[in-house]
């Protein structure tokens, strides 16, 4: 209740008595608090900076290899299927009839098929003195020279087969294998042995992400294997590209087509699940790393309430003439905890942009494209203000307790 | 009017800084504030300050029951109508006069415009001017204290407290502190003022003596 004992013409008479700071002055007191101890500031702003960083890191660094995934099944593309033989109710091997490929090539929304044949009796050697069981695990495929394009790879040197190499005994070679026999380059003495006679490498294939299996074989041309071994095999696989919007009706029409008399003993895939459940993944081991920058994290904010502590003890003077200025309990509350949220709020920014920094040295480094996600821009800074409001109350509600007499007693 | 009735003040480990005091200052008043260290004048003031509450007794400040009221009033009061002054300043070494002195009304909710329009006319009122721009280290003792008495006057307060203001002068700044202290209350402010030097104590019309936390004497001149 005011009874206002002023007469009109005394000082401070007819005046409303209530104690107010307006949030901008808040602000501006709670900035001055900072301003005036900037390294200090700095240093507590630094533990949250690094925790958030490290956490932005890991974030920006497993998008940005999964966004590296996601564009590479993007350039390769989704709508290669493979056809292959699969097994029967005991176990045995089925086998794709030799009509599977041209029936398959006459299917509507089918782009282009190539098949491979698998010639399991042939083994490939960089010499004839090299013991026949030291096959390296290579295979040795006959393959329609529209290979590279409908796997989605290309050529590393050289080129694939042609005509010529209808003709005379050439042989290309999946990256795997080229390591394996050591082969680097193509043409001059770039030869290998095959089936009792040498062959002229004349191209290396880069590696097939979407078939891996392409990597550790050697290609022979189709007139050539069946010169070599009398009579092709059946095809082992059918690589198809389809129309991109038809995928899944030419998957499903795909083992009828292949076998019409047992198309239960066609198996069809699609790569490209496989790369993108690889992509989904990545994502998962960030998990771990996380919870590492949760921890760096919670120090740096007990580095904020430690500090805040010692702060409100260093300035109880100028707590207690705010409150002498007229400053509420709440007011002196406010201001600390301003302080410490401001503090963080720093501290999360800076964060921001030293994760931001190292995923993008990481992108640079590993050639993968920069991607943080959006909601790391708003969740990285507001996460600093939580921190920071959460251990700025304890200092707070310490201030807002001093008594104000024994506070300006220092 | 200020009044103190029958005011104790005991402090949590038995220590009584001030036993039954009665004082009634009207409007207006000058008064004196005398006694040796721990005499309880300190506590006195800062009763009369709102900044404690009494253990005993009613104190009445400006219509405010201060035992009753809550804390957001008493600042309201502190904030509009009590300006202190104490012996060690109690300025803010970043800041230049001008925003100590502005920074004194803070909590009044006045814009910053109006506020530091106030403090030039508060600094220009204690002769102080040309020193707008400078931060207290760039200022004597004497100016310092001024700035101080400034920034416990810019707002018009009804009553101001001063804590042994001249402590840390020499006698002569302390003389010229003093007295424009006077000048500056004489258009209707409240003045009290701890001191223990007899001489400035002679200067106020009334002195209260106080000694171990009782009010000895009460003198009127």
């Amino acid at each position: 209740m005011l009874m206002s004992a002023s007469v009109a013409t005394l000082p401070g008479a007819g005046r409303s008595q209530k104690a107010r700071l307006a949030p901008h002055e808040l602000f501006g007191v709670a900035l001055q608090g900072l301003r005036t101890r900037r390294l200090r500031a700095a240093l507590s702003a630094l533990g949250i900076a690094i925790g958030i960083g490290a956490m932005v890191a890991v974030v920006g660094v497993s998008a940005s290899a999964q966004a590296n995934l996601l564009n590479l099944i993007d350039r390769l593309g989704t709508n290669l299927l493979t056809v292959t033989p699969g097994q029967t109710f005991l176990g045995q091997n089925e086998v794709l009839p030799t009509t599977a490929v041209p029936m398959i090539e006459h299917m509507q929304h089918v782009d282009s098929a190539a098949p491979v044949y698998q010639l399991t009796n042939a083994n490939v050697y960089r010499t004839p003195y090299v013991p026949a069981a030291e096959t390296g695990g290579i295979g040795v495929d006959a393959a329609a020279d529209n290979l590279p394009p409908v796997v989605g790879t290309s050529m590393a040197s050289g080129h694939f087969l042609d005509r010529v190499s209808a003709r005379y005994p050439e042989v290309v070679l999946g990256a795997e294998a080229a390591k394996i026999l050591d082969i680097t380059r193509v043409g001059g003495h770039a030869l290998v042995y095959l089936g009792n006679s040498w062959f002229q490498v004349v191209g290396i294939l880069k590696p097939a992400v979407l078939d891996s299996s392409l990597d550790s074989t050697v290609f022979i041309s189709l007139p050539v294997a069946e010169r070599l071994f009398q009579q092709l095999p059946n095809p082992s696989e059918i690589y198809v590209r389809a129309n991109v919007n038809s995928v899944p009706q030419v998957g499903n029409l795909l083992p009828a087509t292949a076998d019409p008399q047992n198309s239960s003993g066609v198996q069809v895939t699609r790569p490209s699940d496989a790369l993108k459940a690889r992509a989904a993944a990545k994502g998962q081991f960030k998990t771990l790393l996380l919870g590492l920058g949760a921890v760096a994290l919670l120090v740096g904010a007990i580095g904020i309430a430690n500090i805040m502590v010692i702060s409100v003890l260093e300035r109880r003077g100028e707590i207690g003439l705010r409150r002498a200025l007229g400053a509420t309990r709440r007011h002196i509350s406010s201001q600390f905890l301003t302080e410490s949220a401001l503090l963080a709020l720093l501290g999360g920014v800076a964060g921001l942009a030293l994760g931001a920094g190292a995923t993008e040295v990481y992108s640079v480094t590993q050639h993968e494209p920069f991607s943080i996600p959006l909601y790391v821009l708003v969740a990285a800074p507001l996460a600093g203000l939580v921190i920071g409001a959460v251990a700025g109350l304890y200092p707070a509600a310490k201030a807002a307790r001093l008594s104000p007499t024994e506070a300006l007693r220092v | 009017m200020l009044t103190l009735n029958q005011v104790s003040k005991q402090y949590a480990g038995g220590v009584v800084a001030l036993r039954d005091v009665d004082v009634e200052i009207p409007d207006g008043d000058q008064v004196a504030v005398l006694g040796p260290s721990g005499s309880g004048k300190t506590t006195m003031l800062t009763i009369m300050g709102t900044l404690e509450r009494p253990t005993g007794g009613e104190v009445n400040v400006a219509g405010y029951q201060v035992g009753k009221a809550s804390d957001g009033q008493l600042a309201g009061l502190r904030a509009h109508q009590i300006g202190f002054v104490f012996q060690d300043f109690h300025l803010q070494e970043s800041m230049t006069a001008l925003d100590n002195v502005a920074n004194g009304m803070l909590y009044t909710g006045l814009p910053l415009k109006q506020r530091r329009e106030a403090a030039r006319s508060a600094l220009g009122r204690v002769g102080l001017e040309n020193r707008i721009t400078h931060k207290p280290k760039q200022l004597s003792g004497g100016e310092r204290q001024r700035v101080a008495i400034a920034r416990a006057i810019a707002k018009r307060p009804l009553i101001i407290l001063a804590d042994e203001p001249t402590g840390n002068l020499d006698s002569k700044s302390g003389g010229e502190v003093v007295a424009l202290l006077h000048e500056l209350a004489s258009d209707g402010a409240t003045l009290v003022l701890i001191t223990h030097n007899p001489a400035i104590a002679e200067t106020f019309a009334r002195r209260l003596k106080m000694q171990d936390g009782e009010l000895v004497a009460d003198e009127c001149s």
